[in-house]
């Protein structure tokens, strides 16, 4: 089996010819994630609701109609999504316990193509951060940190002064739903991305993280970061995958008015072997400071590996990339500021116990309730939106923005295609020297290589490409044009197939792994 | 005396008639049983979109072409925050940068020194009107020491409609509310019924000498009803005089009308002036609006609105209306106020008229001093009335055929008002109300009369 057989070709017809069932499928993934444990992947497990579903599925595949590719495919969701009945807590004191009424958009399109929801996965507190390690319910942990590849290559660096082990982190904010998909507990999971939080988990977890074009999925139900930013992210163990969850997640939503009306058709991606046609660009700004010398080193092969089947590779400029940082950290804190004016403890969430006025009420709640990321997030969003500051602020950040958008389609006005970057300065860092510095600067840091594609829209995809001398999982992306997730999902799964991304050696999966994962070398389930 | 000039501006608050809330399927109804009528979205649920309701457009765009203002084909919709416990997003989305309707007018009749016969004609500019949510209701329960909220009103469409300091004093703030009240109410844009808070109005008060800037203006807020609305902007432009002439200040603040003193007061403290922090609203795209000229060809109309077609579908105005009446039926113009003024009144009229031989201009006597003053005496609606438009024409009928005399007539409408399902015929004959016109039967009692008075 190869690396792009995956849910279409592999799962599917597994199941419809009931060479595995979908309760055993659930099973499976239920039992990982207990001996999987102590990565913290999932905050809430689904048990009861996911056996159940499975139990569904399973009388559909008897009766020989199961609804799609997603029948019976067990699944989990980032915790800053509304899932209706179970717990949704953006991994935050003021959501613990939380139980919405209602699905998110993408979380009902799931269930009604018959997939197994096992659990919501763990992020950073409502999604502001680039380590997963800034929620309540604690850091998640990189697989990898548990792989024969990383114990292989980095075992006297693996453990600190005191003997305790040195994990190192998934990226963020969606390192939940990529530490999940990347230890094999579920098929796929639902991420988000605002500035890079399912690509960067994606490249340190060593899977495949789609965003899609601003407006293409449907926000409804996910639990705002930056409106005009945000989108659900996909991640998947091979591009194929993800463009099945692309099929059945895309396409207008009434209920989102932001989303765009026409008309999506799923598609299936054709297996290129002729990429002459193709023009590949390499942007120079995003040789950004702090780049590893090994990411620009796989970068640098990633463009001849196209130059040399045939492509053309040029450089390309997007001038603007130096200031969306600075341009990004005041639009995101000033939606952020606004978006968590409605967690007052009044409706719903937590509610403190000071009863003095509504407003020590409200003061109270929000001090309890929130993180510090949060509330400095909220400080500085507020004191953008003052009225003295909101020309020279918000409204300057409005228009660097247009410059960064406007960057990308004079470029690809030019006659380029798709663009090839790195998705991290480096492989992940072990937790222990991640916390050194605080929230803000790791994500102004990490977030540099992402977010123009979440400034101007674009589609954007992390592929695994190689394992770095740590041992651990380095990424590239390429980014595309407005609603061609088509031809950039198609070059992504073309070098996806060049670079063969070795699978994760995990105990814990070979241990459950009797019979249906065996058989199998590839890094996608099949 | 100096002289002072008073300006008052009016900022209004109409609830739009709609069956669901502005960016939210929820219901919109009067006095339903609290947080009844609250949607995910009204209650602020994360992860819940506004979606825009498009009557609630239409019904903005209606009110401003009656108001003569320019439509903004392009119009956004901004957040505006504030923390309160009626405003569960702690934002209201609004239209603060570009509205939907701008620079318009309003134009209102006065009658000069209590003159009905001498009515003078007045415009008032519309700066603007702007789509908005409106807020929950809170009601303070101090012996509890709680707050109880009620979100069912949260994300009622509003269109706020506001008026620039045109007006002088009280009476003619009153005069253009009652007008855009009626206004309102003909187009079905909002029911504007002030006692149900379907139509709020804040006024803006300041004084200055002629030739001097613009005094410095206090809000006024809490006023419910239009005649209170006259009151407390005399009151303030009063007491505005009065504080300057002895020499204090007026502060830029807000005041309270209370109805039962009759006099405005300053608003609890709120800390300063309020920064809203406005910011577009992200999950709005801009609003788009089509004429004739501009609809793309191609266009599903379902999702599109086109100006000149609701244009071409507007009702006669009350303005219009009045005249008609008043060309029509040759009544007096301060007759057309009166019965447009009065829910019903003028179907009543017209319906009088179409079924009775007695000239419209005689007819309007019976409706505004004999109909209208009844009904007023018991606080009754025209609808309401036990008189119906039949049975007054049947009864005006008899008096034109002079069948009865105008004395009798109003003995016999007394009895009608008993509402006892007699018809005016009945009641004649019950009370012996019939002139005689035999001229030998007359002088027959005539002679009788005499002769009883000689036998004295």
């Amino acid at each position: 089996a190869a690396l792009n057989d995956g849910l279409r070709s592999q799962v599917s017809a597994a199941l419809k010819e009931g060479r595995v069932t979908p309760t055993e499928l659930c099973q499976r993934c239920l039992a990982l994630i207990k001996s999987t444990k102590f990565l913290n992947a999932y905050i809430t497990v689904a048990e009861e609701t996911a056996l159940k579903q499975a139990e569904e599925s399973e009388e559909r595949y008897k009766r020989g109609q199961p609804l799609g590719i997603l029948d019976g495919i067990p699944v989990a969701v980032k915790d800053n999504f509304n899932t209706a009945g179970i717990e949704t807590t953006c991994a935050s004191n003021m959501l613990k316990g939380y139980i919405s009424p209602y699905n998110a958009t993408v979380v009902q399109k799931l269930l009604d193509q018959g997939a197994v929801l096992l659990g919501k996965t763990n992020l950073d507190e409502f999604a502001m951060g680039s380590g997963s390690t800034d929620g309540v319910f604690g850091p998640v942990r990189n697989p990898w940190s548990y792989s024969e590849q990383y114990k292989e290559k980095s075992v006297p660096k693996s453990h600190s002064e005191d003997g305790e082990f040195n994990w190192v982190i998934t990226g963020g904010s969606s390192g939940g739903s990529a530490a999940a998909v990347s230890s094999f507990t579920c098929f796929a999971a639902l991420g988000s991305d605002t500035g890079g939080s399912t690509r960067n988990p994606a490249a340190h977890c060593g899977v495949v993280g789609l965003k899609p074009t601003y407006g293409l999925i449907s926000r409804h139900g996910l639990i705002p970061l930056v409106n005009s930013m945000d989108v659900p992210g996909i991640l998947t163990r091979c591009v194929d995958d993800a463009a099945v969850l692309l099929g059945s997640l895309a396409g207008h939503d009434p209920k989102d008015s932001t989303t765009i009306q026409d008309d999506f058709k799923p598609f299936e991606l054709p297996n290129l072997t002729d990429v002459s046609k193709l023009s590949v660009g390499i942007p120079k700004e995003y040789h950004a400071p702090g780049l590893s010398s090994e990411i620009l080193a796989l970068w640098s092969k990633a463009a001849d590996l196209f130059k040399n089947a045939g492509a053309k590779v040029v450089e390309v400029s997007l001038p603007h990339t130096r200031y969306s940082i600075v341009c990004y950290h005041v639009l995101c804190t000033a939606e952020v500021a606004s978006n968590m004016a409605r967690f007052d403890g009044l409706e719903y969430g937590h509610r403190s116990d000071m009863k003095d006025s509504t407003e020590s009420m409200y003061a109270a709640t929000r001090r309890e309730g929130f993180n510090d990321v949060v509330r400095g997030r909220i400080l500085s969003g507020n004191y953008f939106l003052l009225k003295q500051n909101y020309e020279k602020y918000f409204v300057k950040a409005q228009k660097v923005r247009r410059l960064i958008a406007n960057d990308f389609v004079k470029v690809f006005r030019s006659g380029v295609d798709i663009l090839l970057t790195p998705t991290t300065l480096s492989d992940a860092a072990p937790y222990t020297e991640f916390i050194q510095e605080d929230n803000r600067t790791r994500s102004a840091q990490d977030d540099i290589l992402t977010q123009a594609a979440n400034m101007a829209g674009l589609p954007a995809i992390n592929v695994p490409t190689a394992l770095s001398e740590r041992g651990l999982p380095v990424g590239l992306q390429f980014i595309g044009r407005s609603f061609q997730e088509k031809q950039l999902l198609t070059v992504a799964k073309w070098f996806e197939k060049q670079v063969q991304f070795p699978v994760i050696q995990l105990e814990e999966v070979k241990r459950h792994d009797s019979g249906v994962f065996q058989h199998q070398k590839s890094a996608s389930f099949s | 005396l100096a002289l002072w000039v008073p300006v008052v501006g009016l900022e209004i608050h109409a609830q739009i008639s709609s069956n669901s809330k502005l960016f939210s399927g929820s219901q919109v109804q009067f006095a339903a049983p609290p947080n009844s009528l609250v949607s995910f979205f009204d209650a602020s649920l994360p992860g819940t979109l506004p979606v825009l309701n498009r009557r609630c457009v239409e019904a903005a765009v209606m009110t401003g072409l009656a108001l003569n203002c320019s439509i903004n084909k392009k119009s956004l919709f901004d957040r505006k925050h504030y923390f309160y416990a009626d405003l569960p997003a702690g934002y209201q989305i609004t239209q603060q940068r570009v509205p939907i309707a701008v620079n318009g007018s309003l134009s209102y009749s006065l009658c000069v020194d209590n003159k009905m016969s001498q009515m003078v004609t007045k415009t008032v500019r519309i700066k603007q009107i702007q789509l908005e949510q409106d807020s929950g209701k809170s009601l303070h329960d101090d012996t509890r020491s709680q707050t109880l909220v009620d979100l069912n009103r949260a994300g009622v469409g509003l269109m706020e409609v506001v008026m620039e300091p045109d007006m002088c004093c009280g009476e003619e703030a009153a005069a253009a509310v009652r007008e855009l009240q009626l206004i309102l109410q003909t187009l079905g844009s909002s029911q504007a019924v002030m006692a149900e808070g379907q139509l709020r109005v804040d006024a803006n008060v300041s004084v200055h000498h002629p030739g001097e800037p613009y005094g410095v203006r206090t809000e006024v807020k809490n006023i419910n009803s239009i005649r209170f609305l006259a009151k407390a902007i005399d009151y303030e432009i009063q007491r505005q005089i009065e504080e300057l002439e002895n020499g204090g200040t007026i502060l830029n603040e807000t005041r309270a009308f209370d109805s039962k003193l009759g006099c405005t007061v300053p608003m609890r403290d709120k800390e300063g002036k309020q920064d809203y922090r406005f910011m577009p609203e992200p999950n709005l795209p801009p609003l788009i609006l089509y004429d004739a000229k501009s609809l793309p060809a191609n266009m599903n109309h379902q999702q599109v609105i086109n100006i000149d077609w609701i244009h071409e579908r507007l009702p006669d105005l009350p303005s219009v209306k009045r005249k008609k009446l008043v060309e029509r039926y040759g009544i007096l113009p301060e007759h057309s106020f009166t019965l447009l003024n009065e829910d019903g009144l003028a179907e009543f009229f017209e319906s009088v008229v179409k079924r009775t031989q007695m000239k419209p201009k005689k007819v309007i006597g019976w409706i505004l001093n004999d109909l209208l003053s009844y009904l007023k005496q018991h606080s009754l609606t025209v609808k309401e009335s036990p008189v119906s438009s039949f049975l007054l024409a049947d009864l005006l009928n008899l008096l034109e055929k002079k069948e009865i005399s105008s004395t009798a007539a109003k003995q016999v409408l007394a009895e009608l008002w008993k509402g006892e399902g007699k018809t005016p015929l009945e009641i004649v004959k019950e009370q012996k109300l019939e002139l005689l016109q035999d001229q030998k039967e007359l002088e027959q009692i005539c002679q009788a009369v005499i002769d009883a008075q000689e036998n004295q």
